[in-house]
């Protein structure tokens, strides 16, 4: 076992909508334990969180592998949704395609993706129509 | 227990007896008897109007003080929702939570994380019970009183699911129980309550027999208590919290309906458009919702008038506090759970409005209603000490006031006095009465004057308690 990295795995279920967030919230969690900075700690909470939520409102959940080193964490999150169609509008800051009866508990804003750019130092989206999606964001230390 | 215990209640010495209260409660509860704005016990449903609108601040909530943790060897503090969002730059709410425990809590339960079982539950119930919708909330105990004695047909409707101070309150028993193994009366569960409603619930509940909340705190007196105890809990706060956005959500207006998850659903808040929507609904005007979510105070649970921050600032706070986290927290380890927190006691139909004890009698009695009516003049000024004419009309025929509390029926006897006085003066000087016959007109008027007089007996003044003088 390497004990210069640390891998978690999650599978995101679309079938229970109330448990969304809980892998962010595992993540964030196990930071906090290594002594990772609040700074980054905060910056891989959002960046997750978001690509989280995305994954159960629009792509009926995936799987969300975390690489934690010295130097970096790793995020792959990678569903077998729909893909995104435009992704240039999808990065677009106020555009969203999420479903009325989420936009209650707060969500629908657009600022997901837009989001996870931010806060991530590296982002890259790979989309196929009808396949899936695969969003890989690394922060570093 | 009794059905119609109040927490809300006057301090009469404060008490002007003017009409701001009377006017403001919305079932018409108070009336202004001796110079005192007293409440009836079956019409009040501890909303707290009155004690918002009182300047004189002679309406007062009954709740406990920080001092009751002494009766117990253990204690779990049950904060509300609403709670959290009193505080300025709160960023953890687990830095409220530790400062708890400072405080001489020996655990806390958050009602929000029950409430996520409530959701859980409901999004049920709500799902096998088509033929009900749609299903008002039951969380808000003022609401259920309105609607026992007001809107019995709607009854039908309500969530038969225990509210989440109650689940909180079953389940931190439970585990203070299992992890302490002391008996019953030496565990508190206590409740930082935002509302007068809610200590009233715990003396006397709906749904359920016997509540299992021991003692209800009020959030602004806690929230003074707490502050000295923010810093030292912020430097380490301890992983108490769990519950997520759904549970936050509930501290604020439209939060229990955005746990349900769907769209058919309407959430009003202020207790005057929580009526309007139930006249509507008992008007059958709602096709198409599944739920609706009804608070008495404007901007939810932390508007209540216990809390200290302005209600929407508070529900900016609880968005914010609410942003990252995960939609709920606290699940429920098998479905089969979800019957344990269904209402054992179901709510029946008060009626407090029913004027006699019969039909023929009612009748006679809402015909008597009209009659008077005519006589007033409908300003519904609030001088007689009831909040309108026709609220008048009901107590005379209850027996509980008399015409002339009205003072336009009252300046109409006086003008009758005053007219009968003079024709006595003018008779008594007219010529060729004989002695006898002048004792004679004297005694017609003075019995007269009597009968006037005793009109003037007013059953709304302190110094009105004259007595018939009778030739």
């Amino acid at each position: 076992m390497n004990n210069d990295l640390m891998t978690l795995s999650y599978s995101v279920s679309p079938e229970d909508f109330t448990r969304a967030g809980e892998a962010s919230s595992d993540v964030k969690s196990k930071l906090k334990q290594l002594g990772v900075s609040p700074d980054i700690i905060r910056k891989v909470s959002i960046a997750m969180y978001e690509g989280e939520i995305n994954m159960v409102i629009h792509a009926n959940g995936g799987q969300i592998t975390v690489d934690i080193s010295a130097e970096a964490i790793t995020m792959e999150l990678k569903d077998h949704g729909p893909g995104i169609e435009d992704i240039e509008k999808a990065m677009e800051a106020g555009y969203s395609t999420a479903p009325d009866s989420i936009r209650a508990l707060g969500f629908g804003a657009g600022m997901g993706l837009p989001n996870m750019k931010n806060y991530s130092d590296e982002m890259n989206i790979d989309t196929t129509l009808g396949v899936g999606t695969t969003v890989r964001m690394i922060v570093y230390m | 227990m009794d059905k119609f215990f109040h927490s809300v209640y006057l301090n009469e010495a404060l008490c002007k007896g003017c009409i701001n209260c009377i006017k403001r409660c919305p079932t018409e509860a108070i009336r202004v008897r001796k110079g005192k704005a007293v409440i009836t016990n079956q019409f009040c449903i501890d909303c707290g109007e009155c004690v918002r609108i009182c300047s004189h601040h002679a309406k007062l909530i009954r709740f406990d003080h920080i001092d009751v943790l002494e009766k117990y060897e253990y204690t779990v503090a049950l904060p509300a929702p609403s709670f959290y969002a009193q505080f300025n730059n709160l960023e953890d709410i687990n830095i409220v939570l530790t400062a708890l425990l400072y405080l001489g809590f020996d655990d806390v339960y958050e009602v929000s994380s029950a409430a996520e079982l409530v959701s859980a539950a409901s999004r049920k119930y709500i799902e096998e019970h088509p033929d009900k919708w749609p299903i008002v909330s039951t969380a808000c105990p003022s609401v259920v009183r309105l609607i026992r004695v007001r809107f019995p047909n709607l009854i039908d409707h309500l969530l038969p699911i225990l509210p989440p101070v109650e689940v909180a309150a079953m389940l931190a028993r439970e585990e203070a129980i299992k992890k302490t193994g002391l008996p019953g009366d030496k565990i508190g569960i206590i409740f930082i309550s935002p509302c007068p409603s809610k200590v009233t619930y715990s003396k006397s509940p709906l749904g359920v027999g016997k509540s299992q909340i021991d003692n209800v705190l009020a959030v602004k007196e806690i929230y003074k208590d707490l502050l000295p105890l923010m810093k030292k809990a912020k430097e380490s706060p301890k992983n108490l919290s769990s519950s997520g956005k759904i549970g936050i959500g509930w501290g604020g207006s439209g939060g229990e309906a955005a746990g349900l998850i769907t769209d058919s659903y309407l959430a009003a808040d202020g207790i005057e458009n929580v009526i309007r929507v139930l006249e509507d609904l008992e008007d059958e005007k709602f096709s198409n919702l599944k739920f609706i979510e009804l608070n008495a105070c404007s901007g939810g649970c932390v508007g209540g008038v216990l809390t200290v921050e302005n209600p929407y600032v508070a529900k900016v706070k609880l968005k914010k506090l609410n942003k990252y986290l995960p939609i709920s927290l606290t699940h429920f380890e098998h479905t089969e759970d979800f019957e344990q927190y269904y209402w054992s006691d179901p709510v029946k139909y008060e009626p407090v409005y029913q004027l006699g004890d019969n039909m023929p009698e009612s009748i006679a009695m809402l015909n008597r209603v009209e009659e008077l009516c005519q006589q007033f003049p409908g300003l519904d000024c609030g001088s007689c000490g009831a909040p309108t004419c026709k609220a008048l009309a009901e107590d005379i025929v209850r027996g509980n006031a008399v015409e002339s509390d009205c003072i336009h029926i009252l300046r109409h006897h006086l003008y009758e006095l005053s007219d009968n006085a003079m024709n006595l003066a003018s008779d008594a000087l007219s010529e060729d009465v004989s002695s006898d016959d002048y004792i004679h007109i004297l005694r017609h008027y003075i019995g007269q004057l009597s009968i006037e007089l005793s009109h003037l007996k007013s059953t709304r003044l302190p110094e009105d308690n004259a007595d018939e003088k009778k030739l």
